[in-house]
């Protein structure tokens, strides 16, 4: 995972079962790999904000495009910046799983 | 206030979209949509004999009419045997609604009897797809379908309902009102400035169009721009409809089987008005091989296609007909003299392989000869194989929707479904289905469906026994090893055809234009059998993988 430069997909979409397939579908279809994935229901909860981490790659403006015409999502934007976040919970995960190793 | 199913409500809300006829079959998880449907006195149901076959019946319409069609499956097989005519739909951009029916909701997910996961399964082949939950979801979710099929670049829609929601009672007050497309994105003023300025430069244009010109009705104003430019046109598959044949600036289908001249040309154009085409490796070869000196003004409906293999000097993002509405008036009348000069040199050199003259002696003067033998009005459809190429380069068409071919999929078993959905459609018009013996045996069940309608089609089968192109590519690319692509026995095709009650004309015992004269003139399904050598070829040919310029035969008409 640090080998590659990052980037952080911010999607937002309709909150209904379905969904995250149709957008994950874009990757599994071109062999890319998603290295993490982080949603959460947006404030009257009728829609959700995925956040994907992946890895840079000049496939990734075309994927966007084609996400946009996805019809439950409604924005999708890239923010390397978000790569933070998930580096944050990595060690909150790693700390979890040393924790439930050693109960 | 009245009360209704969901099934009764889907009916209701498929005829205020204007639907009277849905090809289709049924089974145990749409038979309440079925009981439904027998009451509606504005639809006709078509019985399929396979749903493959129910969903091509369904695109013949909508690739006739280009309006949305509809097909019906029933859960698990029905579902998963309509899968292809609907990713065939997706990859030629043809309006669908596909309804199939579910396992009742509260046996979703338990391995029930025939139960197959229909939404996931359809994500990737289509424009959108519906798992509804709740009758009252139907009010919107039918309307919405229509309109996404139909709306921007056209594709089609599944949606899945389980059995317990055709049955579900609600009350509903009004039925929402019939869905129409959205309007198409504005073009901007600046685009088509900057568009006409640049056609206007170039000393060596070329206009490129697919199929996106046919789905925008663009045709005859195609020819106009063309005209007015003196700017040459060449078609992908999916648009050789767009330009009449014989038009003296038609220079024929691009790519891998192009005319060598065709090729050439456009090695040497300095500008490609690419319209309603997607850069796909049949037209372009090796893509960035493509055209490599030249500007491209790329018209689409869909965002996404424009810079998708080749970036673009130029995207505009709109309808086709509307671009070229308002790029004519800014197109300056122009010779291009030494163009067209150095192209009809081009074509002297290399004459074409598609025949000017009809006859017998071969497949392609024979397809010529059936397309001057018919109405101006015939719709065209083919299967997919040796017979569908030669039909591209012979066919004399004459303009708008009467070619209805497989493209993207490349479905072998499309032609003879599709027929007869064209025939439901335009019963006023002729339709010819060319197809070969590997084809037609992919969905033929379906000449019992055109019996029983007494559809006006015709079936031109080429009968070469064996897979013809395969055949091909293992002779030139494998050394010869033609292996598992020839058919050892000999099928009597005409016992078949009229054991299911065609009309029958073998041309392996009596040949001559007046017989084929007759046949076509028969009213209802008929078959003219052709026999045909396993070493005629498609020729020129583009190797897979190389970039156009390396073409395989087809040196002389000879």
């Amino acid at each position: 995972m640090a080998n590659h430069a990052h980037t952080v997909l911010d999607i937002l979409v309709n909150n209904h079962p379905g969904v995250m397939a149709h957008v994950t579908g874009l990757f599994s279809r071109r062999a890319f790999n998603v290295e993490a994935i982080l949603c959460l229901p947006v404030a009257d909860t009728s829609t959700s904000r995925i956040w994907l981490l992946v890895n840079e790659d000049g496939r990734l403006d075309q994927m966007m495009r084609q996400m946009r015409k996805l019809q439950d999502v409604y924005e999708v934007t890239a923010s390397a910046e978000h790569t933070k976040v998930f580096a944050d919970l990595a060690s909150v995960m790693s700390s979890e799983s040393n924790q439930s190793m050693a109960g | 206030m009245r009360e209704m199913t969901g099934a009764e409500c889907t009916v209701r809300l498929l005829e205020r979209q204007g639907i009277t006829i849905i090809s289709g079959i049924p089974g145990g998880a749409n038979l309440p949509l079925y009981d439904a449907l027998s009451r509606s006195k504005q639809i006709k149901h078509i019985l399929a004999r396979h749903e493959q076959g129910a969903g091509f019946i369904a695109q013949g319409m909508a690739r006739t009419t280009g309006k949305p069609a509809v097909c019906l499956a029933t859960s698990g097989p029905g579902a998963t045997n309509i899968v292809t005519a609907i990713a065939d739909a997706k990859l030629d951009s043809v309006p669908l609604v596909c309804i199939t029916g579910q396992v009742p909701t509260p046996l979703i997910g338990t391995d029930a009897f025939q139960e197959v996961d229909t939404y996931g399964m359809s994500i990737p082949i289509t424009k959108h797809n519906f798992l509804v939950r709740s009758a009252q979801e139907l009010l919107t979710v039918i309307p919405e379908a229509f309109r996404l099929a139909a709306s921007g670049r056209p594709g089609p829609v599944l949606v899945d309902i389980p059995r317990d929601v055709q049955l579900e009672h609600i009350a509903v007050d009004d039925l929402p009102a019939p869905a129409v497309a959205d309007a198409p994105p504005v073009v901007s003023d600046t685009d088509i400035a900057t568009a006409a300025e640049m056609i206007n430069r170039a000393a060596r244009p070329v206009l490129w169009v697919g199929g996106g010109v046919v789905a925008a009705q663009a045709d005859a104003i195609c020819k106009n721009l063309a005209e007015t430019a003196s700017m040459p046109v060449t078609m992908t598959l999916m648009g050789l409809s767009v330009i009449p044949r014989d038009h003296e600036l038609n220079i024929g289908m691009l790519g891998m089987h192009a005319e060598r001249y065709t090729n050439m040309a456009m090695e040497g154009c300095d500008l490609i008005v690419a319209a309603g085409v997607r850069f796909d490796d049949r037209a372009t070869g090796k893509v960035n091989e493509f055209c490599p000196n030249a500007k491209v003004i790329h018209i689409d409906i869909d965002h996404c296609e424009l810079d998708k293999l080749r970036s673009v000097s130029l995207g505009i993002l709109g309808d086709i007909h509307d671009v070229f509405s308002k790029l004519l008036p800014k197109i300056e009348t122009k010779p291009r003299k030494e163009w067209i000069g150095y192209i009809s040199a081009l074509k002297s050199a290399f004459p074409p392989h598609s025949p000017s003259e009809s006859g017998f002696e071969s497949p392609q003067k024979f397809i010529r000869l059936v397309g001057e033998l018919s109405d101006n009005s015939t719709i065209v459809t083919t299967d997919v194989g040796k017979h569908q190429m030669w039909t591209a380069q012979s066919y004399p068409f004459t303009g708008g929707r009467q070619w209805l071919t497989s493209g993207g999929l490349g479905t072998m078993g499309f032609g003879l479904p599709v027929a007869i959905g064209a025939a439901l459609a335009a019963p006023d018009k002729k339709v010819i289905c060319f197809s070969g013996d590997g084809s037609i045996l992919m969905n033929m069940q379906e000449l019992a469906t055109a019996v029983e309608h007494n559809v006006d089609v015709t079936v031109v089968l080429f009968n070469n026994q064996c897979l013809g192109l395969v055949h091909q590519q293992q002779e030139l690319f494998f050394e010869g090893n033609c292996f598992s692509s020839e058919y050892p026995i000999a099928l009597d095709y005409v016992a078949i055809l009229r054991g299911f009650g065609w009309h029958v004309c073998d041309l392996a015992e009596n040949c001559s234009e007046e017989i084929v004269k007759q046949a076509l003139a028969t009213e209802g399904p008929c078959l003219i059998h052709m026999p045909v050598s396993r070493e005629e070829k498609v020729l020129p040919m583009v190797p897979p993988g190389a970039a156009n310029r390396v073409m395989i035969g087809g040196d002389t008409n000879g």
